[in-house]
């Protein structure tokens, strides 16, 4: 028997709605679950005060200054070494070994558990160059976690910005680098971005690479330098669930609030930023 | 004097291949030079060798010389960049870049340094006239070049080409994807812009060439068949292929 297209478009488009709405709905099913369980304890002064008896009392103020050093610095080492490696394999090379051998070791790169960046970078970082766990540490080890994710979509985004654009600038007498900073890296930019704020994301997330190099010491006030112990938001969170005890529990779950929102607020604003300046640009 | 463009036994190889043979041609100054054949002849890629794009596609080979202003275009001296402010070039397919009008003409002068906005007005405006698009657009300069429509996107380019103060225009297909309308105001455009350059205007369209050029050359699988003036060429062609293709026989 033959189905009527009709009743095979209506089924289809029904499955995937659901599919859709599964996806969509396990999302806001999660971040609900840890907002709801964990907003009431995050007031104004769990966000702005030290934390205290190992966490069970007080606030974060000083776990969130930590985290945004380390994410940031990071980043900040990231970007630079990762959208120049991006640019030079898609600008300033043809495809050879050696572009084959430096996308391969990317690949490679991001395939790694972070545990196993945490071990080098503790065995790297902490020891042999004697940063012992400290902010800077951290935000080593991070950068070169986040290095695969922003060379390859640095590299997508450098490839979409199309052909004619490339050929319209060498005709009107640019020179490749003007090409590549005038033309390209504006119309790379949403690409490039979004893979720096993924990698914000992650860095923000992870815990294993951040205990083994930026330590899990609490500490009592703002760090001051980036040779200052400190212990990020997701790994506060870690410990005070797994090791706290039944007191602590409301400020687990508040501070794995804050790590959704800080997500969330970092996504929307990088875009914002970024939508502000293709503006101005365009 | 010396010719602006001279092409002496030039050819063009690709991968190994041969896509150009042996062209003798030379643009004078002040004409408007049309190249006509079918698809595959060799015309834009000669074209392309004039301002050095050839360099954009790897395992591109040349012979013989090719030289602009009497200066060897594939000399290792070469200063590419300025060879293609001399030698400004407008493609086939619209390609504003995703910038406003303004920015879009400016882009050219400001890789050169030029920074003043008096400056800048001035090469926006009179690049605009002579393309015949100012008056369509000198209410909305800062709007994007983008959302032109095919004509004058197409205007539009040919301004910020002029606006490189080129001493010779090359044109590849430049009306191919346009309505009759804006292809007249292109030729409109070509007729007053003769009075100070040269112009190289590579064309599939055979009635475009006879209206718009001084003399015209055909080229033929990788080879120029001949070249004359245009009025000669298309009443007495002296070649037969060449009265094949003006006859509309084959292309």
């Amino acid at each position: 028997m033959r189905i009527p297209p009709r009743a095979v478009h209506v089924g289809m488009l029904g499955i995937l709605w659901s599919v859709t709405l599964a996806a969509i709905g396990t999302l806001i099913w999660i971040i609900g679950w840890v907002l709801w369980h964990g907003l009431p304890s995050a007031t104004p002064h769990f966000l702005t005060s030290m934390p205290q008896d190992s966490g069970a009392e007080g606030g974060i103020l000083s776990v969130i200054a930590g985290t945004l050093f380390i994410i940031l610095g990071a980043v900040a080492l990231a970007t630079p070494l990762g959208v120049g490696t991006a640019i030079y394999l898609v600008e300033y090379t043809r495809e050879n070994w050696v572009t084959r051998v430096i996308r391969y070791g990317a690949d490679c790169l991001a395939g790694i558990p972070s545990i196993i960046f945490g071990l080098f970078g503790y065995v790297f970082f902490v020891i042999t160059l004697g940063l012992r766990w400290s902010i800077l540490s951290g935000s080593l080890t991070l950068a070169l976690m986040s290095l695969p994710t922003i060379i390859r979509t640095a590299e997508v985004a450098l490839r979409s910005v199309p052909q004619g654009y490339r050929e319209v600038s060498y005709a009107l007498g640019a020179t490749r680098w003007q090409m590549v900073l005038r033309v390209v890296l504006p119309g790379a930019l949403p690409g490039i971005v979004t893979g720096i704020v993924l990698a914000l994301g992650r860095c923000m997330s992870e815990t294993a690479a951040v205990i083994f190099t930026a330590g899990t010491v609490l500490p009592d006030r703002i760090p001051t330098s980036p040779g200052d112990s400190v212990r990020t938001l997701a790994v506060h969170f870690y410990l005070l669930a797994t090791e706290g005890t039944s007191e602590s529990q409301p400020k687990a779950f508040a501070t794995a609030a804050i790590l959704v929102l800080a997500i969330l607020v970092i996504n929307v604003s990088a875009y914002t930023l970024m939508h502000r300046f293709l503006a101005r640009y365009r | 004097m010396i010719p602006i463009v001279e092409a002496t036994g030039f050819g063009v190889s690709l991968a190994g291949s041969s896509v150009l043979r042996g062209v003798h041609l030379q643009v004078h100054r002040g004409e408007i030079l049309s190249i006509i054949g079918p698809a595959g002849s060799g015309k834009t890629t000669f074209l392309r060798c004039i301002n050095r794009l050839s360099d954009l596609v790897p395992g591109t080979q040349v012979s013989g010389t090719l030289a602009v202003e009497g200066r060897d275009v594939f000399s290792p001296g070469t200063d590419v960049v300025d060879l293609r402010r001399r030698a400004g070039m407008v493609f086939a397919v619209p390609n504003p870049l995703p910038r406003s009008i303004y920015e879009n003409i400016a882009f050219g002068p400001k890789l050169t340094g030029i920074r003043s906005r008096d400056r800048l007005d001035e090469i926006v405006e009179r690049t605009l006239r002579a393309s015949v698009l100012w008056e369509e657009v000198k209410d909305r300069l800062h709007t994007s070049g983008t959302k032109l429509s095919g004509g004058q996107q197409q205007r539009l380019c040919l301004s910020r080409t002029l606006a490189l103060d080129p001493k010779v225009l090359l044109l590849d297909e430049p009306c191919s994807g346009l309505d009759p309308i804006s292809t007249a105001k292109i030729e409109e455009a070509l007729q007053d812009l003769k009075k100070t350059l040269t112009v190289v205007l590579v064309t599939n369209n055979v009635k475009q060439a006879a209206r718009a050029s001084d003399r015209t050359a055909f080229f033929l699988m990788g080879e120029m068949v001949e070249v004359g003036e245009t009025g000669e060429l298309f009443t007495h062609p002296r070649d037969k292929r060449t009265n094949d293709y003006i006859s509309g026989r084959f292309g």
